[in-house]
């Protein structure tokens, strides 16, 4: 299949290409070559999913935005049309991320004051404290130590942990069952059991809420569901979307980030030799950028007609919105495909565009901005202790990353 | 120029108050958008076409009155 995708020139009579596709060997932070075949093309593909289907790939920046925008595209993945990750028997209901306004909306509104601005800057020094003493424990140990197990992944758990409600020595539990979650390969059966077991322990874990309140996001929607606002089930289920959406993507930003730019040096250098809160922001934006951890596209499907550079899409088909293609736009960003710590990148649409923005993106960049202010700083020594090809990185699952960066210094 | 807020529109990403905080903020209860300062000028008003141009909603613009 490999071999379809790096034929050149794809003629009026090419084969429509499979989707996702795979990134070259050896460019581990570039979006797969077939994408920017995609690009080359026009701003507007077909790509051929697992299904057997045909759905429209939207290769340009604007032409993304503007979609992701339009109220006639959903996100309701039981609409005709829509662009299935996976065969789904549409059980495995993750709360608002996949419906429309207004219930989305609704939903959404019930959890957006927790990570309101202000509310999250309050919560930084709590952060800087989590990640010094992870750093502490980590310099005490022995190394090589693996980078995910030690830091990317327990920064981001504890503080999702601490926000929620839920208690952090369950993480083993809920980490193996997200991962389960969003394998593109795990089967119908397997996803469903695993979304049932976080959801089952969502339920309980509120059910204990309800008797002993305290003033955690969970505790929050409790109260809701006492109100009549929201069903028991409901709030199990945002319950496992912020669980999940909290951790798995933030500490794949950490590992990746810190290995591109240990793959970068002269980047490195600038974060390890500054303490300038707009560079080190600066640095968040452009790692986001250049990373596009969520590669799997954007996906909806067409309730009505739209138009998309110049070409009717009709109601029923389905549309995919890769945000690594948008993201190396070179008219949204000239030279793309350099990682530019200095850059302006805040325009990047790693979190999504439209009404499903990113609800965690001020939380996100707030823990981003102090790992990637203080780890290299505080080791800066810091050195990958395996070749980038030796690394197993996350090809088969909706977030990309690595499943092991094993470090010394 | 004047800044227009779409109220219903706003999803509470926060994007406004990160690229204009003397303009925008966030209302306790639910992290919606409200103005601050209806009138913004010289490089306060560019950071308001930064966060025109970033607002996931489109709930912002900039209008002559
Ligand atoms: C660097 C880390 C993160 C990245 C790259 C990221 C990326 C994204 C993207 C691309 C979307 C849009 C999905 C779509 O349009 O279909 C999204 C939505 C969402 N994210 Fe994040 N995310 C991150 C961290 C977080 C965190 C820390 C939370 C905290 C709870 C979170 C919660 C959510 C939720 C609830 C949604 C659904 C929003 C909606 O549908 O209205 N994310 N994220
Ligand atoms: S940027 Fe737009 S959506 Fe986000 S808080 Fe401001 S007005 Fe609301």
């Amino acid at each position: 299949m490999a071999d379809t995708l790096t034929v050149a020139g794809p003629g009026p009579s090419a084969p429509v290409p499979e989707f996702p596709m795979p990134r070259a060997a050896g460019c581990p932070f570039d979006p797969p070559p077939g994408l920017g075949a995609a690009r080359e093309e026009g701003p507007l593909t077909k790509v051929r999913l697992w299904d057997g289907k045909d759905y429209w790939l939207l290769t340009r920046y604007a032409d993304q935005r503007a979609v992701l925008l339009d109220p006639r595209v959903s996100a309701d993945l039981t609409r005709p049309g829509y662009p299935l990750q996976a065969p789904s028997n549409g059980t495995n209901n993750i709360s608002f991320i996949l419906m429309d306004d207004p219930e989305h909306a609704r939903l959404r509104r019930m959890v957006t004051a927790p990570f309101a601005i202000k509310r999250v800057e309050a919560l930084r020094p709590a952060v800087q404290k989590i990640v010094d003493d992870l750093i502490d424990e980590m310099l005490a140990g022995p190394h090589p130590v693996d980078l995910v197990e030690a830091f990317a992944l327990p920064v981001p758990s504890l503080v999702i942990c601490a926000l929620l409600g839920v208690p952090y020595d369950d993480h083993d539990f809920f980490q193996e069952n997200s991962k389960v979650l969003i394998r593109r390969d795990a089967d119908m059966a397997d996803r469903a059991a695993a979304h049932g077991k976080l959801v089952g322990y969502l339920d309980q874990l509120m059910g204990e809420k309800t008797a002993h309140p305290g003033d955690d996001l969970l505790s929050g929607l409790v109260a809701r569901v006492r109100s009549g606002e929201l069903t028991r089930t409901d709030a199990a289920q945002m319950g496992v979307l912020l669980l999940l959406a909290g951790h798995e993507t933030t500490a794949n930003m950490i590992a990746l980030g810190t290995l591109a730019l240990l793959e970068h040096p002269e980047q490195l250098a600038l974060l390890r030799d500054t303490d300038d809160p707009k560079l080190i922001a600066s640095a968040v934006e452009e790692l986001l950028r250049y990373l596009s951890i969520v590669h799997g596209g954007r996906r909806r499907a067409v309730l009505a007609d739209i138009e998309v550079a110049g070409q009717v899409i009709r109601a029923g088909e389905g549309v995919i919105m890769p945000n690594d293609l948008a993201n190396r736009d070179p008219e949204a960003f000239p030279d793309p495909d350099r990682l530019d710590l200095t850059r302006d990148a805040r325009r990047h649409v790693a979190f999504g565009f439209g009404v499903h923005q990113c609800l965690g993106q001020p939380l996100a960049r707030m823990e981003l901005q102090v790992v990637y202010g203080t780890l290299y700083r505080r080791v800066p020594g810091l050195r990958a202790a395996a070749g980038i090809g030796e690394l197993p990185f996350k090809h088969d699952g909706s977030v990309y990353g690595v499943h092991e960066l094993p470090v010394t210094w | 120029m004047h800044v227009e807020l779409d109220e219903p529109k706003c999803v509470a990403s926060g994007q406004c108050v990160l690229a204009a905080p003397e303009v925008f903020d966030q209302r306790d209860e639910d992290g919606i958008a409200f103005v601050l300062d209806e009138q913004p000028a010289g490089d306060t008003l560019d950071a308001v076409r930064e966060a025109v141009a970033i607002c996931p909603a489109a709930a912002i613009r900039l209008v002559q009155r």
